[in-house]
């Protein structure tokens, strides 16, 4: 009954969300007061609804209806409450309402932030808002109905994939999507803004928090997913370059570049219609990303269990979003193309190269991610793009913007300063020099070394902006939450990029067929398959091992690692034992095997592993704390 | 001036080359190098050496086989590639059809960084 | 204007490879292998480790070489309409056994059926890996003079036999 009356609300809320980009976009137009007010009270409406039907699909998932074919299929009555509730956002159907429920909540949420902002921009942003939602409310009540019935009732679930009964993965995609969606409200104003043609700093003020919220929340839940895939696959991979990763990467390249282009924006006023294309290219690279999982155009580990309409249906809608708002792009822009005038040897010249590489890098993992699709459409050839590929052109790219992300905030903003380039490079010559030969001289590798050094330079100058801005650490007081978010961003790449030059340069792993007693070393490290035991438990088979890890003959840690084998799904998966540290972190993972031959155990050595999520999440923190920066909110400069 | 600068570092950075030049004679790392850069056909987006897959090890198998046969690295890639295809290389080979993909990123590159610096704003 | 209509076009054109792209199956990988001679082997035959088989036991007719193993699930969905084929078509029906335990392999062929003239054993993919198998079950047509002709990715059945099968072996019967 509950469940009925939550498709009928989904059906309300399709038609409520038409009413919103009716009532927004026609009553701006008009100039009607009572339209946009309709409008706003609809999109509160929409989110109500959505809001209430989500809740009472989390309501099957822990009470086990198993009278919804999509409980019966993903839920069993043995799991965990936690995992009973990410059920709901782990399969195809719950996870696109969950989209659409924060969709409507963006929306909802500028017309409780928006109070200072001018009548017809708010609106007009409102009504593509409910634009975009019908669009996705057509899709879940066409082709991917939550709500679905079964009958007869099963007695017992089929269970959730094991893979993702893990507390990580429970709240990565929330996480994910809080990122990904918000950049619609970016899309939103940024088409408002063509309507109007007006861009100004107002504008670029009031975007900048939900630019940064957004950005923020994909970075955590991108390393959230990182964290997963890591120790949970335990394939010894932080970053695979699979292609669903990569579809999260590329809006977040984007939006990377949007944040800084923004900042100019608001304090410069330039770069306005540059802005607002990057703006509607990062939403749209989100529904590029939708469209990758849902359809499964490109094999990947991640994909849903897909469905060609689904991807045909999502196609259409890009088509649609992204065609409309580029075609107002193409015609509207020159009204605010402002002639662009900049110093290259300037902060604003910094800004822009950071903008230029930052797009490249986003072209770059695009036409990596999608040139086997392409090859296949127009040659029917089949080719692979992996890791190697993204290391030659990719990382690169990478370095020269650590270089420029480094250099460009000792900059004057507007003025030629590269004589400050030189006096730079001058003073940290040499203790460059010397972290350079250090590292290049125990690491024994030319690459190390340049990494390492190049990350070191991102910090030492990170910490001279700040001595500069502080006049030499004294006055902490003046500084705004904005120039600490800058700080600690900053450095958090300058970690992250340690942590990944560490691990490509210096990780070891190793494999071998073990039988009990035998050994494999790495690194420094010996490991020793002590006992093997194999038995049963609640859902699964195991075969676990212990393994004891010593280093030059000292005792650091018996790791226990397990195969199991499903048989309800027919699903091995494999656990992997881990020794995390701040520094050298280790694991091991057993795979098939035999007490004849042995069992195939996997040892790796990876150091400073740790330090990719740290500076992840130091970066994700970092735009977090800058929400608190005043000069957002103060009402004097927006009036 | 600047490029004055560079020339330390430069030489210090190529000195460590020669240091750190691996015996090309060892059958492990070699494999291992040539493992990382085959798909693991049968999964996605794995090369051979990471997956745990039972055709990847016997893949694995067929390499360190061949390296101590005598193959060269570039050989038994090309005997993997003639079963395969273009699909196991990770890396995919520059050729006619991947022109754009290996050459976009550079010439995006080149192209505005010549814009950045040389216009006169 | 032009400068601005770019962003525009990239997306129809990348929209209209993304749809080009839907219509093709990412996972299915061509055959490098057709009209190349199959590979020479020399594998033990299933149920008599001594016995050998090599290319040469596919010579002179046209043969089905079909790649299975008792842990393919597919495998036992196909099966039955392999027996039907080997009591009804003249065709050499070769059994690769991929990956296996000859005694597990050896059970299943008991419980389901044993279709095949032939079974090559290969335990250790020496040949699956030198015919580029990705998967069970798949299956290869070979002609009088020991040449690959076809390649089927996945499970045989009516439909597929019918098809796609069958007129590519009564095209090699006729020669």
């Amino acid at each position: 009954m509950f469940e009925e009356i939550a498709h009928f609300m989904l059906i309300l809320a399709l038609y409520g969300s038409l009413a919103q980009g009716y009532f927004s976009l026609i009553g701006a137009h008009k100039n009607s007061e009572g339209m946009m007010r309709a409008g706003r009270y609809t999109a509160t409406t929409v989110f109500a609804l959505t809001f209430f039907s989500f809740m009472i699909l989390i309501l099957a998932f822990v009470e086990s209806n198993f009278s919804l074919l999509l409980v019966s299929s993903h839920s069993h009555t043995l799991k965990p409450l936690l995992y009973k509730i990410s059920g709901v956002w782990a399969n195809h159907e719950g996870s696109m309402l969950l989209w659409t429920l924060i969709l409507t909540m963006y929306g909802a949420l500028i017309v409780l932030f928006g109070k200072n902002l001018p009548l017809l921009l708010k609106s007009r942003a409102i009504g593509i808002q409910g634009i975009l939602a019908v669009g996705f409310f057509t899709f879940i009540l066409f082709t991917s109905n939550p709500f679905q019935r079964i009958n007869p009732v099963p007695v017992e679930g089929l269970g959730l994939n094991p893979l993702l009964q893990d507390p990580g993965l429970a709240i990565h995609p929330p996480i994910l999507y809080l990122g990904y969606v918000g950049f619609s409200v970016v899309f939103s104003f940024s088409v408002a803004a063509l309507i109007e043609g007006k861009v100004d700093a107002l504008w670029a003020k009031w975007l900048r928090p939900w630019v940064m919220a957004s950005w923020s929340f994909l970075t955590l839940g991108i390393t959230l997913g990182s964290i997963w895939a890591y120790y949970e696959l335990g394939w010894g991979g932080w970053w695979m370059w699979d292609p669903v990763e990569n579809v999260s990467f590329m809006p977040w390249l984007a939006g990377t570049a949007l944040l800084h282009s923004i900042m100019t924006l608001g304090t410069r006023h330039k770069l306005a219609d540059w802005t607002v294309l990057l703006g509607i290219c990062t939403f749209s690279l989100c529904l590029v990303g939708t469209f990758v999982v849902r359809s499964g155009v490109l094999v990947s580990v991640h994909s849903f269990a897909t469905d060609p309409t689904r991807g045909i249906f999502i196609l259409m809608l890009l088509i649609i979003v992204s065609g409309s708002a580029l075609s107002l792009y193409a015609f509207r822009s020159k009204n605010i193309r402002k002639h662009l005038k900049f110093e290259p040897y300037s902060r604003e010249g910094g800004l822009i190269l950071n903008n230029l590489l930052l797009v490249i890098s986003c072209i770059t993992v695009f036409i990596g991610t999608f040139y086997p699709l392409f090859i296949d459409a127009i040659y029917g050839d089949k080719i692979s793009v992996g890791k190697p590929y993204f290391d030659l052109t990719f990382t690169p790219i990478m370095l020269l913007l650590i270089l420029c992300m480094g250099t460009a905030p000792l900059l004057k903003w507007n003025k030629n300063s590269g004589g400050q380039i030189i006096s730079l490079f001058k003073k940290i010559a040499i203790p460059m020099l010397v972290i350079i030969s250090l590292t290049g001289l125990i690491g024994k590798s030319f690459w190390g070394a340049l990494g390492l050094s190049i990350a070191a330079y991102l910090a030492i100058t990170t910490l001279i902006a700040i001595k500069v801005r502080t006049k030499n650490f004294k006055s902490w007081k003046s500084l705004q939450p904005k120039t600490y978010s800058f700080a600690v961003a900053h450095l958090g790449v300058a970690i992250f990029t340690a942590g990944v030059v560490f691990m490509s340069v210096w990780s070891e792993d190793n494999i071998n067929r073990l039988k009990v007693g035998e050994k494999l070393n790495v690194a420094d490290y010996s490991f020793t398959l002590s006992s093997i035991n194999t038995g049963k438990r609640k859902n699964y088979e195991y075969l676990n091992a212990t393994i004891d890890v010593t280093k030059k003959k000292a005792f650091i840690k018996a790791l226990s690692t397990e195969q199991r084998f499903y048989p309800t799904r027919n699903i091995v998966t494999t656990e992997a034992g881990f020794h995390f540290t701040m520094g050298p972190t280790i694991f091991t993972a057993i795979s098939e095997g035999n007490s004849q031959d042995g069992w195939i155990i996997r040892a790796n050595y990876h150091p400073f592993v740790t330090w990719i999520w740290i500076g992840a999440l130091l970066m994700s923190l970092a735009g977090f704390v800058s929400l608190f920066d005043k000069s957002y909110y103060r009402k004097q400069e927006i009036l | 001036m600047r490029k004055w600068c560079l020339i330390p570092f430069m030489a210090v950075a190529l000195s460590f080359n020669a240091i750190s030049s691996v015996p090309q004679n060892d059958i492990d790392i070699r494999s291992k190098a040539i493992g990382k850069s085959l798909r693991c056909v049968v999964c996605q987006n794995q090369s051979i050496e990471d997956s745990d897959a039972p055709l990847a090890a016997d893949m694995r198998q067929l390499v360190k086989k061949r390296i101590s046969e005598g193959d060269t690295n570039d050989e038994v890639i090309n005997y993997m590639r003639n079963q395969y295809g273009d699909f196991v290389l990770l890396k995919p080979p520059f050729q006619g059809n991947t022109l754009t993909l290996w050459l976009l990123p550079f010439i995006l590159i080149a192209v505005s960084g010549a814009w950045f610096f040389k216009t006169k704003k | 204007m032009i400068r601005s209509l770019i962003p525009l076009i990239t997306l129809f054109i990348i929209s209209l490879l993304f749809a080009i792209g839907l219509t093709k199956d990412p996972s299915s990988i061509p055959s490098e292998l057709i009209n190349q001679k199959f590979p020479s082997f020399n594998l033990s035959e299933l149920y008599d480790e001594e016995s050998i088989v090599t290319e040469k036991d596919l010579l002179n007719k046209v043969s089905l070489v079909n790649v299975f193993g008792s842990w393919c699930a597919a495998c036992i969905t196909e099966h039955p309409y392999l027996m039907e084929i080997s009591k009804n078509e003249n065709i050499n029906l070769i059994g690769m056994n991929w990956r296996d335990d000859r005694a597990k392999a050896i059970d299943w062929l008991k419980y389901y059926g044993d279709p095949y003239e032939k079974i090559i054993f290969d335990d250790e993919s020496t040949l699956a890996i030198q015919l580029g198998v990705t998967g069970a079950p798949e299956s290869f047509i070979i002609d009088y003079q020991g040449q690959i002709k076809y390649k089927h990715v996945g499970v045989i059945n009516n439909k597929i036999w019918e098809k796609d099968i069958l007129p590519v072996i009564n095209g090699l019967n006729k020669i």
